[in-house]
């Protein structure tokens, strides 16, 4: 966190770091308070968010390969999100049309997956993954009639950024909200990834845990979607690697996943100040970066198990 | 470990009633107007050929809706509606014919899964919920494998884990659909003994889907034969398990064999003719 405070198109030593914080009235305290602690807290915030969607759609899902973007939630929010820059609306009315475009991804996908009361995860995924498809071809028509000058901002929006300036509250608030919300459900979901039927047998109400669930993932992932774009992997690989490192036990993996998406973000988001400096990269090129190659890792490694 | 049971039974009233039950999945009629009743203690066998139902009944038994079922289902006086997902569990146990692993988990942590129903939602497995499933785990012969991976362990294996799950479950009546499957004969020996000592002498009952009427005549009180197009036939094991029926059953002519059993008993064998 300091580190990622210290860092920057302008460096700051550490020792100036703490006096910023803590005196007001130094000269590093503008930018300190104004634009790094914000980014770093939403970055961290953001992290958060990602992990445990990822998570718990991978309990829903049933599938440790599963993602908070599988489910097309992502491409709503793109999808309103471009919309916003292409009219050159400004950030409060970004952010809004992006938590809007989420919100409507993840009703079509419920409302489509839960149409006839049977709601299974094929059909779950099925439906989820067409309606990423049908946002996905909405971005790119918006990104091929959009002016030249507006296109630099939405490319760097789709791949997840922190430059533009964001306000981390709704991200903290809502992981601190959904992190408790979540909680009293973890040995439900301990259960509920032997197979729903099994579940059942051992207690669980199924429908409401799995619509909790459902919910839950899809409005941490539209919150992290509103404030930072689409940052990709840190969804997918923190909640494997913390699943490696502490097991399955979603009362101690949700946790920890949600801190290690956090820490994550803040260093990836630090690299992506650093490495061109003075310019910047969007955050979701370094997670990908470091994402994918970690990723095809495990997924030799499961192989060969 | 304390015998006691979550459920004190009245011993001389039926904890598990069907009355009336139509089941249809597809074009598939399981049965037409099945009843029956299962007393503390009493072990009962569904037997049928492939495909006829015997899984699908075994759910619905169970409070897994599956198909079209209309009647009545009563565990313990009242319908599976009435008591409520958390409750029913404490009531009775549900063994699956495949167990669906898709993540990592030790045995330990699979097997104590089966405390879920007991413990209220913020409470932790205490030392004496890892004493029960250790001693289940202990009691199907896969003590060495504690720390096991599942999705490494063999079907048979596996199975015995799942076996020690339902045990760690405690419930007062079990379902259990295929508990031999994957089984070589000393394992099977071994979990039907475990199964049927345990009904006399904790007063638990047992409905289990089996393929072989020897065993199911040797340890099960009574059985209930699925026919298909809804024709089912319901009795005493004795009385049911008959060479004629079983030929009928599964469309084979069988012979049948009897020797003596332990304890002065006959054991009955059926061979294809």
């Amino acid at each position: 966190m300091a580190i990622s405070l210290s860092v920057g198109s302008v460096a700051l030593p550490l020792s100036e770091v703490m006096s910023g914080l803590l005196d007001p009235t130094s000269s590093s305290a503008l930018l300190i308070h104004e634009l790094r602690l914000p980014r770093t807290l939403a970055a961290f915030a953001c992290g958060g968010l990602l992990a445990l969607a990822g998570a718990l759609m991978q309990v829903l899902l049933r599938n440790p390969l599963a993602d908070p973007y599988i489910l097309g939630i992502s491409g709503g929010a793109g999808v309103g999100a471009l919309v916003a820059i292409f009219f050159g609306l400004g950030v409060a009315a970004l952010n809004g049309f992006a938590f809007a475009g989420a919100l409507i991804a993840i009703l079509i996908v419920f409302g489509l997956a839960h149409g006839d009361g049977s709601w299974t995860q094929t059909r779950l995924i099925l439906t989820g993954v067409m309606v990423a498809a049908g946002c996905g071809a909405l971005i790119t028509m918006i990104l091929s009639i959009a002016p030249e000058e507006r296109l630099r901002g939405m490319l760097f929006w789709l791949m997840g950024d922190f430059s533009q300036g964001v306000s981390p509250t709704f991200a903290i608030i809502g992981l601190v909200l959904l992190g408790i919300l979540a909680a009293p459900l973890a040995r439900d979901l301990n259960v509920l990834i032997r197979g729903a039927d099994t579940a059942k047998s051992l207690g669980v109400s199924v429908g409401f845990v799995r619509l909790s669930v459902y919910l839950l993932a899809s409005l941490a992932t539209a919150i992290s979607v509103t404030t930072a774009g689409s940052v990709g992997f840190v969804g997918l690989v923190i909640p494997h690697l913390t699943r490696m490192l502490v097991g399955n036990d979603q009362r101690v993996l949700l946790p920890t996943a949600m801190l290690a998406g956090g820490i994550f973000l803040v260093l990836a988001d630090t690299l992506a100040r650093m490495l061109i400096a003075p310019q910047q990269l969007p955050v979701g090129v370094v997670t990908a970066l470091i994402g994918v190659p970690v990723f095809l890792y495990l997924l030799n490694r499961t192989r060969y198990q | 470990m304390s015998m006691s049971h979550a459920n004190p039974v009245d011993a001389l009233k039926a904890i598990f009633n069907v009355s009336g039950v139509n089941l249809r999945v597809g074009a598939t009629q399981v049965c037409h107007q099945l009843n029956l009743e299962i007393y503390p203690g009493e072990t009962l066998a569904v037997l049928g050929k492939n495909g006829v139902g015997k899984s699908t009944l075994l759910s619905c038994l169970a409070g897994l809706p599956r198909g079209e079922m209309s009647g009545e289902v009563l565990l313990g006086g009242k319908t599976y509606g009435a008591w409520g997902a958390k409750a029913a569990a404490c009531w009775r146990g549900w063994l699956p014919q495949k167990q669906q692993d898709q993540f990592s988990a030790t045995v330990l942590e699979t097997v104590i899964s089966g405390r879920h129903p007991h413990l209220n939602r913020w409470a932790w497995e205490s030392a004496d919920d890892h004493a029960l499933a250790l001693t289940a785990i202990d009691a199907v012969g896969m003590t060495d494998f504690v720390g096991r991976d599942v999705l490494t362990l063999s079907g048979g294996e596996r199975q015995r884990v799942a076996v020690a799950t339902i045990l760690t479950q405690q419930p007062t009546l079990y379902f259990m659909d295929e508990p031999l499957a994957h089984l070589d004969l000393n394992h099977q020996i071994e979990i039907l003994d475990l199964v049927c000592q345990k009904a006399k002498r904790e007063r638990v009952s047992a409905v289990m889907v089996l393929h072989e009427p020897g065993l199911a005549y040797r340890y099960c009180d009574s059985a209930l034969l699925l026919f298909g197009e809804g024709e089912w036939l319901y009795g005493s094991a004795s009385s049911v398990l008959t060479a004629d029926n079983l030929s009928r059953l599964y469309g084979y002519p069988l012979v049948q064999i009897e020797r003596p059993g332990a304890n002065g008993g006959t054991q009955r064998w059926f061979v294809p003719a």
